[in-house]
């Protein structure tokens, strides 16, 4: 026999799952089906995506350079103030992006703290560069690339690693021919997920990076800046970033959703 | 075994071997033991669970940090060293194959590890795998081995490196029983052909007897008892090994052909004086309802605790005034009407006891 659901429970459970779909289904029912794929081949269109795939792809390869590294000493290295420094780590994740950009300009901007010497001694300015869209993107998916591969770090069983140590292997051997290649699949998640943080950058951007198409516009920047304009090309461009989304999810389906 | 134990007698002259003081203070747990192994000799590390014998061979192989005390391996000192620059094979509990390599690049981890080609590594790991008896299976991986399998590929990674000392951690607590056999008497064979020092842990006494020369007891991380197998078997000096090699032992005060234990006096066989331990095993145990006639001189009353089969005899356990187990057949079993409760004299005769000093 099935057990009632309680309406208490039930009506407000099925207003949210309402609420988080009605607004995609919307997008879906309102595209312009029959001009889409002449819309998607559209010279501002294109350029938006291409921008958006190379920097999210390249934050991705630096937080990869980056992220593992600082993953691995969270998880193995027994040190003074780890816990304030893995605290120091989450707060890109609750900050708003807004502020993210703020405190990028203040330190690499023109003026910036760093941002002044860099200009003075390499004359290397970031703001309204494609490079300043790849740093703001950094910063606010570097986080969620480390908390993904620390813990898969910390669910690998770590005497594996003893037993390299007992084989002969230094501590970067058995990095490289031991605990990667045993935390590989974290690894992926942690980069797809990751990307795609990289690729729904707005608020860090725009603030930091400012708006310009074909350098600085990705795609999020071209959807605000289209609904103004053409709502048709914000909608084309919102069902590309729906689309990747999905894939993402589709990618990473094994691991999150049970 | 007699010819190893004698060149491990020459280990203080040549220098060879191990000798090692390992102290290692943990939360609550204290580990203090010293033992010296010669060239060639496998000594057995037993002892309960938590006695500290695997964090002493972990000590040993550099994954576990010593508090004080040293560790010399044929005249060099380790205790500084870290793990991968000791030259020690170890083969662990869950032989800890990795995953994600196949056999024979398993095998080929530590030569390669060590700074040796590609090539020759795989060329190493090939001739071990051939000598364990798995040289078919070099491409598999380790998920699709058998437990007897994966058992001899971590001995074979542990050996390829040419190690002065090689330690196993449990090497067959993860088999069943009828691999055991078969993996156990294969390991005795690589042993008798290590030519460096070997420890091995176990709480196994059968796989402790059978593969080494040498026993060392450890409990609450002391040394409690080291010697050869056989004499340890005879002459248990705790309640743990008596339980081990299943004998009942007593300590008490011997004077003249007679032992005090606490709550009962025994006659012996022999003429004792001062601390002394007596032993004898429960098949020397004799159980009636009634006093006997014609009394033997060691005889006490006893309350049966627990009646249990142990293959084709039945171990019975007696409580005060000194515990004792004795096994007797299942017919004087039922002939006696014994279970739990019931009352017996139980007697040995003074001929079957074992007399040596505390």
């Amino acid at each position: 026999m099935r057990k009632r659901v309680p309406w208490m429970l039930a009506l407000p459970a099925a207003a949210g799952f309402a609420f988080l779909v009605l607004p995609l289904a919307g997008l879906l029912v309102r595209a312009p089906w029959s001009t889409l794929p002449a819309r998607l081949a559209e010279p501002q269109v294109l350029q938006a995506l291409r921008l958006s795939l190379g920097t999210a792809t390249a934050a991705t390869a630096v937080c990869l350079l980056l992220g593992v590294p600082l993953a691995w000493v969270l998880a193995r290295v027994e040190f003074r103030g780890r816990r304030l420094v893995r605290a120091l780590i989450t707060v890109p994740l609750v900050l708003p992006p807004v502020v993210g950009g703020v405190a990028l300009l203040l330190v690499l901007g023109r003026n910036g703290l760093i941002g002044r010497h860099l200009d003075t001694w390499f004359g290397l300015t970031f703001p309204f560069t494609t490079a300043g869209v790849v740093l703001a993107q950094i910063f606010v998916a570097l986080p969620f690339l480390v908390i993904s591969v620390e813990g898969a770090l910390r669910a690998s069983d770590p005497r594996y690693e003893e037993a390299a140590a007992t084989l002969g292997a230094s501590r970067w051997t058995v990095f490289r021919r031991v605990t990667l290649p045993l935390i590989a699949p974290g690894v992926l998640a942690g980069a797809v997920l990751c990307w795609a943080r990289a690729l729904g950058e707005f608020g860090a951007t725009i603030t930091f990076a400012g708006n310009f198409p074909g350098r600085t516009q990705t795609m999020p920047l071209a959807v605000y800046l289209a609904l103004e304009t053409d709502p048709d090309a914000a909608l084309v461009l919102s069902l590309v970033l729906l689309a990747v989304s999905l894939a993402v999810l589709a990618a990473l389906r094994d691991r999150w959703i049970p | 075994m007699g010819r190893r134990a004698e060149r491990s007698g020459e280990k203080g002259v040549s220098g060879v071997g191990l000798a090692a003081r390992l102290g290692v203070r943990r939360d609550g747990f204290r580990l203090d033991v010293e033992f010296e192994v010669g060239a060639g000799e496998v000594v057995a590390l037993l002892g309960p669970n938590g006695a500290g014998k695997t964090t002493a061979l972990r000590a040993l192989a550099g994954l576990v940090r010593l508090d004080e005390g040293w560790i010399e391996l044929d005249g060099r000192r380790l205790e500084e060293r870290p793990a991968e620059e000791r030259p020690v094979g170890m083969v662990f509990q869950d032989y800890l194959l990795f995953p994600h390599l196949s056999v024979l690049e398993n095998v080929a981890f530590g030569p390669r590890s060590r700074g040796r080609s590609a090539g020759e590594a795989r060329k190493a790991a090939a001739e071990w795998l051939e000598r364990v008896g798995l040289a078919g299976f070099a491409r598999a991986r380790p998920r699709e081995l058998s437990g007897g399998q994966a058992q001899r590929v971590a001995l074979a990674r542990a050996l390829v490196g040419e190690p002065e000392m090689l330690l196993l951690d449990e090497p067959l607590a993860a088999l069943d029983a009828r691999t055991r056999l078969e993996v156990r008497s294969g390991l005795r064979r690589h042993l008798a052909d290590f030519p460096g020092t070997a420890v091995l842990v176990t709480h196994d006494p059968l796989d402790a007897m059978v593969l080494c020369d040498r026993l060392i007891v450890i409990e609450d991380g002391r040394i409690v008892q080291e010697g050869a197998p056989a004499e340890v078997a005879r002459r248990p000096r705790t309640d743990y090994v008596a339980r081990l090699v299943g004998l009942n032992l007593y300590r008490g005060a011997g004077h003249g052909d007679r032992v005090a234990l606490d709550g009962l006096e025994l006659s012996v066989a022999e003429s004792v004086e001062g601390p002394v331990f007596v032993s004898f095993s429960p098949a020397a145990v004799a159980l009636y309802r009634t006093r006997p006639d014609g009394s033997p001189r060691n005889l006490w009353r006893s309350v049966v605790e627990s009646v249990e089969q142990q293959g084709d005899r039945v171990r019975v356990r007696l409580g005060g005034p000194v515990r004792a187990m004795a096994d007797i057949t299942p017919a004087a079993v039922a002939e006696l009407a014994l279970g739990p409760g019931t009352e017996v004299w139980a007697s040995v005769k003074a001929t079957e006891t074992h007399i040596y000093p505390a």
